[in-house]
């Protein structure tokens, strides 16, 4: 078995999501069961444990270790100001008596007498988790977060940096294959998530940038300009954590490819509307990939027919394999980026141009013309 | 039991696919004789690794029409066409087994409890010692950070250092680090160091951590004791991380022997053919998103993974560690530097697309060389001697170059080269595996190279411990395909420069002889398992590892690519210059050499 699955983007007009907001630690839950929720609202807070500074206390103060203890004017877990003495010698002539001052503000964390460090913890930094999605909350997890549910058109990217952010959707270009340019974006794009078309350079994502411009979809980017906007050569593909300013999703890869028309359809209806986006991407055991979420307000609510679970990445990666007539896209070269539909699913392996032997399939183009295709370089498209 | 087992089944359980081989004694000896494989299930929606492998054995019956499974479980005796007599298997899934290791002193304690991870089968996240320059508090935030599977604790020989220690102790105490796996479990720690300093270790983390004391690691300067580590880690990864991954409580308790990591169980395998032979062996298993090397010479083990080097998760990463620059080197035709950049991230992101152009896997095979020359320059530089150990020195070396950085790979005395993963043993022709291996490795004198043609080490590894005479046997009959002997120059000279002369006698008496000029290369038909005699006399200046202008003539046993003769030079140069070919047309006539690739 050359390749067991044909991964396929997920691509949904409406649907129902539930979000799970978790806390990294343990905290409080401060919204309850049923509320309804707007994607800035902070639904849960905890406080991370602070930064832990040591201080070789025998060694400023030119004692042995077993002594430390003696020397000491704090005990382990009593609370220090910065500059407060921690530690002093006692000698008979006071002159030559030496002081160890705490290097911050904080508590005694420990006190050994084997080394002779003592260390303090800063104090602890609030983290609060908002909803990140306008919706209502359907179920909370005492300590540790919430899920939210709301009904909202869900589409996958392929890859994308940056993290969660808000803003209105606007389409800044009139057809998939447009390039938008930098004289096309100004002051209206403020706070707003723009689509674009088939690619963007460097310059017209620094003039987002300089707008205000929250987030960009598009369909493709060159590599040369997101080293350019990162400032380092992106090795692994885990993104998310990267501080742009900007979260950009790219729905079909790197390079200048169309995105796919039925992308652009649903994104140019749902125009207007506040989009939450996160270009969070990590390629590896766990796929996850970037996500736009629209949701729909609640006049617009009907009932979808699908679900997409608690989940952090709603994926249907693992979905089924394809059959004669599914339209798929094909993922690498030659005709990247093109869009036809399975013509035959041949069971025997074939001899492609690199003399490998790999499962196939003949795939039809609109225009009539068809070609052959290892099937691990296609994926099926979402119906 | 070892005695009556005549069909086994194997698995190994991989980050994307769950791999089964089926092993029978047929007449007097074992063999590999069916396969089946199904993608991993570790992952949501299945989020049980036993789907997998269930699936897997459901091709390997279809396929070999042996029954295996009632249900779902497995027939044990085998009898006839049903059941198979034992399970083993392997995992490196979720990402295999992550670890940090820490020691008083980088290049000592340290080092040897990173080797001890390593030939664990763990990818090591960071080496923390009491010198390596940085703040505690920076310590103490990284071991918080990670979130490794297990810790692993050294430092100090048996009556030496207390306080640093106890020191990385306190660090890790304060950091309070939580295992990756089950948030409510306590993260394993193993301390291998001074056993003085045990009752100390202990105070500071036995209420924190889920603290296992075992042999120190390091007891004098002169000695490693890595064993008794070693096994610990192996015994916490099935008890700790393994027992939290989805499904594998189950696949425990279907296996007859423990389940081992993968790199563990490829180190078992590499360990027992070199001790076979009693040679020198480097093996190389580059996948997705790791590239392992092995290397066992003069009887010493060595492991190291390059976590981010590979050919389709992090292959973009090879390209940020060894630049654009050296990729494009390796392609004997133009191409304009952002096309392959994209293709590259095209890769990355779409990690199972496979090349469908002849220039696409060409790129991927001069991706592939660097990858490799990376992980073996990182191999080389942890498979070094002990240091901290004082050497007699004649007078004689007073004046030389002090080298206690002495890797122990030498390459003159490298014999045999086995490389594995998917750009390696499923390249379209065999000559292109052999030519990423001899661009990436650079042996030198005589050195057979081989791959493995189906990706077995593993299964093969957690045999040999338990039937070490089936698994040599699959091993050399089914799971090596031996391409073929290089013979290299050790140094290198003038380009163009008549640099040797040599002659070919072939077994039936048919005899070849001819010279080369430096920057040659030559591919001589000598069939798997044909020998031949092999003279070589190189110029006064230049070496086939014999030393400087002497002959060298040895019997050597062909493969499926043939016998190589690389008066290329070593180091490779890959520059051209005065009076030199263009790069493009010097890599053409040594693909033309191999016959590498279609016209």
């Amino acid at each position: 078995m050359t390749h067991a699955y044909t991964p396929g983007l997920r691509l949904s007009e409406k649907i129902q999501i539930r979000k799970s907001r978790n806390l990294p630690l343990p905290g409080d839950v401060i919204v309850k069961k049923d509320d309804i929720v707007k994607s800035g609202d902070i639904v849960a807070r905890t406080n991370l444990p602070g930064k832990v500074h040591s201080v070789n206390v025998v060694n400023r103060l030119a004692i042995l270790p077993a002594d430390l203890r003696k020397n000491m004017l704090k005990k382990e877990g009593e609370s220090v100001k910065k500059d407060e003495p921690i530690a002093e010698t006692s000698p008979f002539i006071k002159m030559f008596k030496s002081i160890c001052l705490s290097p911050i503000t904080g508590n005694i964390e420990s006190i050994s007498d084997i080394t002779g460090q003592v260390l303090l913890r800063e104090p602890p930094k609030p983290v609060q988790i908002s909803a990140y999605i306008d919706g209502k909350v359907v179920r909370t997890v005492e300590k540790e977060g919430v899920v939210i549910e709301t009904y909202a058109t869900f589409i996958q990217g392929i890859f994308g940096i940056g993290g969660e952010t808000t803003g209105e959707l606007q389409i800044v270009v009139d057809s998939t294959d447009v390039i938008v340019k930098p004289e096309d974006l100004n002051e209206t794009h403020k706070g707003k998530i723009i689509v674009c078309g088939s690619i963007i350079y460097y310059g017209a994502i620094k003039k987002a940038l300089e707008v205000g411009v929250k987030g960009i979809v598009v369909g493709g980017i060159r590599d040369k300009d997101i080293n350019e906007l990162l400032g380092y050569d992106l090795g692994v593909a885990i993104t998310g954590s990267e501080d742009i300013n900007i979260t950009l999703i790219i729905t079909e890869g790197f390079g200048q490819i169309r995105m796919a028309q039925k992308t652009f359809d649903i994104l140019k209806h749902r125009e207007g509307s506040m989009a939450s986006i996160n270009g969070a991407t990590q390629i590896r055991a766990g796929v996850v990939r970037p996500e736009i979420i629209i949701p729909y307000k609640k006049d617009e609510t009907e009932k979808a027919s699908e679900t997409i679970g608690e989940g952090e990445s709603p994926t249907n990666e693992e979905s089924g394999g394809i059959a004669v007539g599914d339209p798929i896209r094909i993922i690498r070269n030659p005709h990247f980026g093109k869009i036809g539909k399975v013509k035959a699913l041949p069971s025997e392996l074939r001899t492609i141009e690199t003399e490998a032997k790999a499962r196939v399939l003949e795939v039809e183009f609109s225009d009539g013309q068809t070609t052959v295709i290892p099937r691990a370089n296609v994926e099926a498209i979402e119906t | 039991m070892t005695n009556d087992l005549n069909v086994m089944v194997a698995t190994d359980c991989g980050s994307t696919t769950t791999k089964a081989i089926l092993i029978e004694k047929k007449g007097n000896e074992y063999r590999q004789t069916f396969r089946g494989e199904a993608p991993t299930t570790v992952e949501a929606p299945f989020e049980d690794v036993t789907r997998g492998v269930l699936n897997a054995f459901a091709e390997l019956e279809e396929l070999s029409g042996r029954k295996i499974l009632d249900g779902e479980k497995i027939i044990t005796p085998a009898e006839g066409d049903t059941g198979v007599d034992i399970y083993i298997s392997t995992s490196s899934a979720g990402g295999g087994l992550q670890m940090m290791v820490a020691g008083a002193v980088k290049t000592m304690s340290a080092q040897s409890a990173q080797k001890a991870a390593l030939g664990a089968g763990a990818i090591v996240m960071d080496v923390i010692a009491s010198n390596d320059k940085r703040l505690p508090h920076e310590k103490i935030e990284r071991i918080r950070d990670l979130r490794p599977d297990m810790i692993l604790l050294s430092g100090g020989t048996d009556g030496g250092t207390v306080s640093h220690v106890v020191e990385l102790a306190e660090f890790i105490g304060a950091a309070n680090p939580r295992p990756r796996l089950g948030m409510t479990f306590q993260l394993p720690v193993i301390y291998a160091g001074n056993k003085e300093a045990r009752d100390r270790v202990s105070a500071v983390l036995k209420d924190k951590t889920a603290l296992k004391i075992t042999d120190n690691l390091r007891p004098l300067l002169e000695r490693e004791n890595l064993g008794p580590a070693r096994l610990e880690i192996q015994n916490l990864f099935l008890e700790h991380v393994m027992a939290h991954a989805p499904g594998y409580k189950n696949l425990m308790a279907w296996t007859d022997v423990p389940i081992m990591p993968t790199p563990g169980a490829v180190g078992e395998m590499m360990q027992v053919a070199a001790k076979k032979d009693d040679i020198n062996v480097v093996g190389v298993d580059i996948g997705g998103a790791t590239t392992d090397v092995f290397s066992v010479f003069d009887g010493v083990f060595n492991r190291t993974v390059s976590a981010n080097l590979g050919m389709s998760y992090s292959i973009s990463n090879v390209i940020a560690e060894t630049g654009i620059g050296n990729i494009m080197k390796w392609l004997p035709f133009d191409i304009d530097e952002a096309d392959i950049r994209n293709r590259i991230k095209n890769k990355m992101i779409r990690p199972t697309t496979i090349p469908q152009l002849l220039e696409d896997l060409k790129l991927e095979h001069a991706i592939a060389r660097e990858a490799l020359r990376l992980a073996f320059e990182q191999h080389k530089a942890l498979a070094v001697g002990l240091k901290g150990v004082q050497k007699q020195r004649e007078i004689s070396e007073t004046f030389e170059r002090v080298a206690t950085e002495e890797t122990l790979i030498e390459m003159n005395k490298l014999d045999l080269i086995i490389g594995s993963g998917g750009v390696l043993s499923h390249a379209p022709r065999r000559s292109q595996a052999m030519m990423m291996m001899i661009d990436a490795f650079q042996p030198q004198g005589i050195t057979m190279i081989a791959v493995d043609s189906i990706f077995m080490m593993p299964h093969l590894g957690v045999l040999s411990t338990i039937n070490e005479k089936a698994a040599t046997e699959v091993f050399e009959k089914d799971c090596l395909i031996y391409l073929g002997p290089c013979i290299s120059l050790t140094n290198t000279g003038k380009h163009g420069s008549k640099c040797l002369d040599y002659t070919i006698t072939y077994s039936n008496g048919n005899k070849i002889e001819d010279s080369l000029l430096l920057g040659e290369l030559k591919v001589f038909d000598l069939k798997d398992g044909e020998k031949a005699e092999v003279e070589i006399t190189p110029a006064r200046q230049f070496d086939v590892g014999e030393g400087k202008g002497k002959q060298l003539v040895k019997e050597v046993t062909g493969g499926v690519v043939g016998l190589v003769i690389d008066a290329r030079g070593r180091p490779l140069d890959l520059k051209g210059g005065k009076g030199r070919e263009p790069l493009a047309e010097m890599l053409t006539k040594w693909n033309t050499a191999f016959d590498a690739y279609p016209e």
